[in-house]
């Protein structure tokens, strides 16, 4: 008996049986660099190189070296620490919000979504570290035990907030992360080991079948694999606490993709420089940060896709899906743009109207309208299905937004500092080479990290993929038939059909 | 058994060995366990290598020793010096016509601070930008430790022979060429050293002279001086190019008298009008009430047209330019209604525009009243035609010696290259200057003066006022220094010492018929002394050729003829005719006008980077020297601010780049004097162009402007480094000013202008009466409650309160590129805004671009802003380590080991007042020259031991110089006592010449600034502002500051 939906598309194509899933991705764990890999990572390892250059000069000399002033007292730190942070927003979105509303098209992209949610706020991490005067003394943003008396730090200070909401926020990610990974990194340790069951050592083995098995044996990555699996035999009982603990920690992030992007608008949104001083923040924050991680998702899971073979897991389906959000929270964000601006007029504060008047028409006039262009009217492009569900359109779009939300941090944080109240202390930022470089160095670091978790882990969830697979597919019943054929049990249970009760 | 175990050294230990036995009680054996060297003399390879290891080890330990400094801990106590507590000498600083009696504040034995002497009937405790930076003059380390002969050093003993021999061998005439001396005694010992010397001729100029005033002086009442004048008691002010309150002759006197008389409080409604012509935009112009752009070539007619609507009879013609001729039918007008309470002062140097100030002032009976000729003051004695001569007989050759004290021709005289030249061909030449500059590059001998903080010396700025100066450190370089009158005593064979002389002169001249010691030591106490005789100075050499008893009389002689002639007898009409023959009415010529800076004034303080980065008061620019030109003539050319303009006059050329100034004469630039040095210091050299061969020459006076000067567009473009970019107020209200006939009419005028009030639903109220803050009031209301008033009426924007600032509190310097940045670290700025002519309603965007439009001529208006220590202050709530906090007393704290430096109190901070450290200024290499305050052994010397030097990456900002709180908390807590008003004075305010800024403790009823700003408290014990005038910057956000501004009043129709 075959089923297929009239409404939904399969959400996982080309006939996959359980086996090829697990063949198709641990290929890439376990096979040798790709030739593009080797290029691509190479390239990241240069923009990391060059980027720390860039970082030691900045801490060596001060970040004088920038190009912020006695007015202008952030500018690009800050814009691009809120940016990765909101990039890392979607990752959680999918894992946990999406987990909740059991919404199974998230299986495919909810892993690499969620590395790059950790390495996202690894890389705003170190933007807070960088932007301080002294960062060696960064740990007294903590609340920690002290010599000095009762030294504590100021709970009224958005700063404090964000301290916590951050370190939370990488605490749990990289838990849920984590404990995500582990039924796919046994996996990987029961191949590698199964190597070394294959290929048994003899005393009788000449010097040639001796590294022949060598070569076979992967006895480090079993080590190594067998070491992040934490033991797991994937028992039922196992798995129903694993359930548990994906749910529970679901629970705890979802809150967090609201209220980590909430607290760092409250950096602003608290302060009493117009521009900054306004209530919509948080959810306007939190709808941009979304947008800009869906889009970053898009970004990397198109050309992972591509230089994967993924085309199976990934589908038109699930990038149709990520842009329907994407065109949401721009529509959001596009909304809230022009709300603020009626509240600025609405308000006849005369330094409220001022600012947004000097936003769109000030100096930074340009960086208003590529934020308007990329944010507001970019997104509108994915009511045509045709662009939604173009790989050109969609990957380019994914870039604009991201451009498009950089500006729009930009916008915010130097367009209300660099003319508040005092007309005499009014001056022009303009980024100096370190800005650029300490940027470059956190896209560095971010493609090193993310290249290497490409290669070192399962890029897609294959536990959880193998649950949304379409069972009745004609195709990979056959496959599964054929495999069955050469005989033995082991195939049997790779197939899609395995104890179902098919003949 | 195991407690007897005993580990050898050695074989040698067991063995008892004899050597061993003698060196063992030593720690380090003396020896190196080496070898004997074999048969053949050689070193054993294993020997070698345990040499090589030694070596290594001892090399690289080597270079981990830290430098060993000395700290010399004061075992035997000086009685006077007491660690930690301040010591203050009486003192008397004069440099450019500029006299301040002063107070050297001196930590440890080194001189740190520089603060004015209240008993000063001259200065009355002022002093300026330039007074209050001089104290890093000591410490300069362009400052040559050593005499020098043709560029190299030697011994004091051995320069002595060769000058003594050369004196005595000179053919011709020997000149001492000094600017302007006010010392009477280093007078005497000129007069001394020329009596050993008779070929000796004494010329003084004036790098910026007056001669015109003291010729026309000369002619009017037979006295060569300048007169008093007194701006306090004049109702009208007329000044024609004079910036008086600037760089004009007196201008820390005039500043204060101005005030006086602009002051407005509950009792006294009245204020003076101030009408001010002139070409470029001065600080004085910058204060009057009404302001007219003037040509300079039109400076003498409209003295000329004054002097025809006032006293008539003259033949001239007049200005054509309506509104110039409105203008000064209407000053006319004024002056003629307030006789004997108006005063007319002009600048020129054209010694017939100067009679007819003259013949005016007296036809208004302002002698007597606003200006008092018996009463001379000698600031300035420069005669410019004795000048010419000397430089006419340099180049003839016709001079056997040169000795330059304090002055440096080749620099600050027009024809300084001339004398470049001929410099070459004279014998001998001695400069007394304390660095190698232009002048003393070129002479044989140098003999470096000490710095004036280092001498005895004396002065009489005023006749019958003087002051004393006494050292305050012993000399820094005493083998390479010596006082220049202490070297002239030394030539002219006197073996007294300039001490002991002065003394000498004392006794014998100012404390005739009293008891000496006493006399003496209260002056020196005091640092001035007001003699009831008139001592007139000696300003012809000739007469002090006397000995000094006929000085004497020659003395008692000059008074009675002073006192004697003060009826005008001028020839005004002869002059008005000069004049207007000279007048040709031509609007198409270019002209140029040359101006004094208030931070480098002439320049001879240009090595000094507190001066640099002063930021003008007008124009706000750093580190530089520009052209000042007219928007409508930056069209013309097609320049903005920064581009090259090429200006020539005759032969010759200085590029410099532009800057548009809104209120200059459309057809006229300015350019200041004080820049283009080549051998003041690193800090000075190479910094904009001199303007010095650009003074022209007119019946025998210096003219500081040229009638027709070619400007031209030139290559390239440079950044001026500007502290404030933006000109305007956009409509808001930071300044609060109103007429003073609206403001007499009505005083709450002011309030109901420019309040903001909030529609709630118990009617309008102010922001401060909805708050959701508990208040701090509680804890103010146990001690004190500082607080600081500025009353904007007052404050001329000279800029003297950020320098003192900036010694006070130890604010570094950054140089120009760090300007650029808009970097800079001043604690106080001053807020410089031009008026707009465009619709301040109109609140649309071309609306708000027509705003950043300055006016052609603009009113401007000053407001000083530091951190205004607000009580609900944005920057505290947002430090995530709580390193900015408030005291119990009201103040806005900040701990800087704490801080970890975010920025995000700067950012939330509405004045932006906070200042970040964006490099380690006090190590960082690139910062060396600028802020060698904190980077060299020598000036760190200045710095002050009570505030800590930031490091880097941290925020720092005005204090309300709590340190100095703190002292007076002690001072009174020892005495057990509360404090009195006044014992606190913070660093601006007592810089203040005009008393513009008050603090106090607004909790005291009594103390002066509740009466200024008329404090009262509320039922919530909060401060309420009676004073009409007094309000808080951005009241509307309710930060509460503690800052108080006094709103300011035109007197204009």
């Amino acid at each position: 008996m075959q089923v297929t939906s009239a409404i939904r598309e399969p959400l996982v194509t080309g006939g996959k049986t359980m086996h090829d899933i697990t063949e198709d991705i641990c290929k890439r764990v376990e096979e040798k660099p790709s030739t593009s890999w080797m290029i691509a990572f190479g390239f990241s390892l240069v923009l990391f190189v060059i980027g720390a250059i860039s970082l030691a000069q900045t801490w060596w000399y001060g970040i004088g070296v920038w190009g912020l002033n006695k007015t202008v007292g952030w500018a690009w730190d800050i814009t691009n620490f809120v940016w990765w942070v909101g990039i890392g927003h979607a990752g959680t979105l999918i894992s946990a919000i999406l987990l909740l509303f059991r919404q199974k098209w998230r299986t495919s992209i909810n892993r690499a979504a969620e590395a790059m949610t950790i390495f996202a706020v690894l890389c705003a991490g170190t933007f807070i570290l960088m932007h301080m005067g002294r960062t060696w003394l960064a740990h007294w943003a903590l609340p920690l035990p002290n010599t000095y008396g009762s030294l504590w730090v100021n709970f009224h200070s958005p700063l404090v907030w964000d301290v916590f909401a951050i370190s939370t926020y990488l605490t749990v990610s990289l838990v849920f992360w984590y404990v995500g990974l582990i039924p796919d990194l046994a996996t990987i340790r029961d191949r590698a080991k199964m190597t070394i069951l294959e290929n048994p050592y003899s005393p009788t083995d000449s010097h040639l079948e001796r590294s022949e098995k060598r070569k076979k044996r992967r006895d480090i990555a079993a080590f190594v694999y067998g070491f992040l699996a934490f033991g797991w035999e994937g028992g039922a009982k196992v798995w129903a606490r694993y359930e548990y603990v994906a749910l529970i920690l679901a629970g705890l992030s979802t809150p967090l993709v609201l209220s980590v992007h909430t607290i760092v608008s409250m950096d602003f949104a608290t302060s009493v420089i117009p521009g900054w001083h306004t209530t919509i923040f948080p959810p306007y924050f939190v709808a941009g940060a979304i947008f800009s991680g869906f889009a970053m998702v898009l970004t990397l899971m198109l050309v992972t896709r591509v230089v994967y073979k993924l085309e199976d897991y990934i589908t038109m389906e699930h990038i149709e899906l990520m842009n329907k959000i994407v065109m949401l929270t721009g529509s959001i964000v596009g909304v809230a743009y022009i709300t603020e601006f009626f509240i600025a007029w609405y308000s006849g504060v005369e330094n409220e109207s001022y600012a947004f008047i000097n936003r769109a028409f000030g100096p930074y006039w340009w960086a208003y309208f590529s934020m308007m262009a990329c944010n507001v009217i970019s997104p509108q492009l994915f009511w045509f299905r045709s662009i939604r569900r173009n790989l050109i359109w969609t990957f380019v779009l994914s870039i604009v937004v991201n451009i498009g939300m950089w500006f729009e941090r930009f916008v915010i944080i130097v367009t209300s500092l660099h003319r508040d109240y005092i007309p005499s202390s009014w001056t022009y930022f303009r980024p100096t080479i370190y800005d650029v470089g300490d940027y470059v160095f956190t896209f560095g670091l971010f493609f090193v990290c993310f290249f290497l978790f490409a290669k070192y882990l399962p890029v897609i969830n294959m536990a959880e993929v193998k649950t949304v697979l379409n069972s009745s597919d004609e195709k990979a019943k056959a496959k599964a038939l054929a495999h069955l054929a050469t005989g033995g049990a082991e195939p049997m249970k790779a197939s899609p059909s395995y104890d179902k009760g098919i003949e | 058994m195991e407690n007897n175990k005993k580990y050898w050294k050695g074989f040698d230990e067991l063995t008892n060995d004899i050597e061993f036995v003698k060196k063992a009680e030593n720690e380090f054996p003396d020896f190196l366990p080496l070898a004997e060297k074999d048969e053949n003399n050689n070193t054993s390879r294993r020997d070698f290598l345990k040499l090589m290891g030694f070596g290594m080890a001892a090399v690289s330990l080597a270079a981990c020793e830290a430098p060993v400094k000395k700290a010399i801990p004061y075992l035997n106590k000086p009685e006077d010096i007491d660690p930690s507590i301040p010591n203050y000498y009486a003192s008397t600083y004069f440099q450019d016509g500029e006299y301040s009696s002063i107070l050297v504040k001196t930590r440890e034995g080194r001189p740190i601070k520089i603060e004015g002497n209240t008993l000063s009937k001259v200065t009355k405790g002022g002093t300026s930008a330039r007074v209050q930076a001089s104290v890093l003059n000591l410490y300069d380390l362009a400052r040559i430790d050593s005499f020098m002969e043709s560029g190299k050093k030697v011994k004091m003993n051995d320069l002595d022979k060769k000058v003594l021999a050369a004196l005595q061998s000179a053919s011709s005439t020997v000149y001492i060429l000094s600017q302007t001396i006010i010392s009477p005694s280093t007078k005497a010992v000129i007069a001394d050293f020329a009596k050993k010397y008779p070929n000796t001729k004494h010329i003084s100029y004036d790098a910026v002279s007056a001669y015109g005033i003291l010729k026309a002086n000369e002619k009017s009442f037979g006295t060569y001086a300048i007169p008093t004048y007194d701006f306090s008691k004049a109702e009208i002010i007329v000044s024609v190019n004079a910036d008086f309150l600037g760089t004009w002759l007196s201008s820390i006197e005039y500043g204060n008298q101005y005030v006086q008389g602009r002051k407005i409080n509950k009792e006294n409604k009245s204020m003076s009008r101030h009408y001010q012509f002139e070409s470029g935009m001065s600080l004085t112009g910058a204060n009057a009430d009404y302001r007219v752009a003037i040509r300079p070539s039109q400076e003498g007619i409209i003295v000329a047209m004054l002097y025809n609507e006032i006293v008539g009879g003259a033949n001239t013609s007049a200005i054509s330019d309506k509104n110039i001729a409105e203008k000064v039918k209407k000053a006319a007008e004024d002056l003629k209604a307030a006789r004997g309470k108006s005063l007319l002062v002009c600048s020129s140097n054209d010694v017939n525009v100067q009679v007819l100030v003259n013949a005016i002032n007296d036809n208004l009976s302002n002698y007597g009243n606003t200006i008092d000729i018996s009463k001379p003051s000698y600031l300035k004695q420069g005669n410019d035609e004795e000048m010419t001569k000397f430089v006419e007989d340099l180049k003839a050759g016709n001079v056997g010696g040169v000795i330059f004290y304090g002055a440096n021709p080749v620099y600050d005289y027009p024809k300084g290259k001339e004398i470049a030249e001929a410099l070459k061909k004279v014998a001998f030449t001695l400069s007394f200057a304390d660095r190698l500059d232009e002048t003393a590059k070129l002479c044989k001998f140098v003999a470096p003066d000490t710095n004036y903080l280092e001498s005895w010396n004396d002065a009489q700025p005023y006749a019958g006022q003087f002051s004393l100066a006494q050292p305050a450190i012993t000399p820094i370089y005493p083998e390479g220094t010596r006082q220049a009158q202490d070297s002239l005593l030394k030539y002219a064979g006197s073996n007294t010492t300039y001490y002991d002389y002065l003394r000498n002169f004392w006794k014998n001249n100012i404390f005739k018929g009293q008891n000496f010691e006493d006399a003496w030591i209260k002056a020196l106490h005091d640092g001035i002394y007001e003699a009831n005789a008139l001592v007139a100075p000696q300003t012809e050499t000739k007469d002090t050729t006397s000995s000094d008893k006929k000085v004497e009389k020659k003395q008692d002689e000059k008074t009675q003829t002073l006192v004697a002639s003060t009826s005008f007898k001028g020839d005004a009409s002869a002059a008005a005719s000069a004049v207007a023959a000279t007048y040709k009415a031509d609007n198409n010529k270019m002209e140029l006008a040359i101006y004094q800076k208030i931070g480098l004034g002439s320049g001879a303080m240009a090595n000094n980077p507190w001066l640099q980065e002063l930021p003008d008061p007008i124009t706000k620019a750093t580190w530089d020297n520009y052209v000042c030109v007219s928007k409508s003539l930056a069209n013309q050319l097609g320049v903005a601010t920064g581009d090259m303009l090429k200006v020539t006059l005759g032969s010759n050329t200085i590029t410099l780049p532009a800057l548009i100034q809104p209120g200059q004469q459309k057809n006229t630039i300015s350019i200041a004097l004080g820049y283009g040095r080549s051998a003041a210091g690193k800090c000075a050299d190479g910094i904009g162009q001199s303007a010095y061969p650009m003074v022209a020459f007119k019946d025998g006076s210096l003219m500081y402007a040229a009638f027709d000067v070619a400007v031209a567009k030139s290559e390239g473009k440079i950044e001026i480094a500007l502290t404030q970019t933006h000109q305007t107020l956009m409509g808001r209200g930071h300044v609060r000013e109103a007429k003073l006939t609206e403001y007499t009419k009505n005083p709450k005028v002011i309030r109901e202008k420019y309040d903001v009030l909030i529609q709630t639903s118990e009617g309008l109220k102010k922001p401060t009466e909805i708050t959701m803050w508990k208040g701090h009031e509680e804890a103010y209301n146990k001690n004190h409650w500082w607080g600081l008033a500025i009353d904007l009426n007052a404050c001329t924007g000279c800029g003297a309160c950020v320098i003192a600032c900036q010694v006070e509190n130890n604010v570094p310097v950054v140089g120009k590129q760090e300007v650029i940045n808009a970097r800079e670290m001043h604690w106080i700025r001053i807020d410089r805004y031009y008026s707009t002519d465009a619709d301040l309603d109109d609140k649309s965007v071309s609306g708000y671009q027509k705003m950043e439009e300055a006016s052609e001529n603009p009113e401007v208006v000053f407001l000083p802003v530091m951190c205004q220590h607000c009580n609900n202050a944005p920057c505290e709530t947002v430090c995530p380590v709580v390193a900015t906090t408030h005291s119990s007393e009201g103040l806005n704290q900040m701990t800087y080991n704490r801080c970890i430096g975010t920025r995000y109190c700067a950012n939330n901070c509405p004045f932006k007042v906070r200042r970040f450290n964006w490099f380690n200024y006090t190590n960082d290499e690139k910062f060396i020259t600028v802020n060698f305050m904190s980077q060299s052994d020598l000036g760190r010397m200045v710095l002050n031991p009570d505030v800590t030097v930031r490091s880097r990456g941290v925020m720092e900002k005005c204090s309300l110089c709590v340190q100095r709180i703190q002292e007076a908390k002690l001072t009174a807590k020892k005495e057990k006592r509360k404090i009195k008003d006044g014992e606190v004075k913070v660093a601006c305010q007592q810089a203040c010449s005009v008393g513009g800024i008050i603090f106090g403790d607004m909790n005291d009823p009594e103390s002066e600034i509740s009466k200024v700003i008329g404090v009262t408290k509320n039922e919530k014990k909060d401060i309420v502002l009676g004073e009409e005038r007094a309000y808080h910057l951005l009241e509307e956000i309710n930060v509460k500051s503690n800052i108080t501004y006094l709103a300011k009043i035109r007197n204009k129709a």
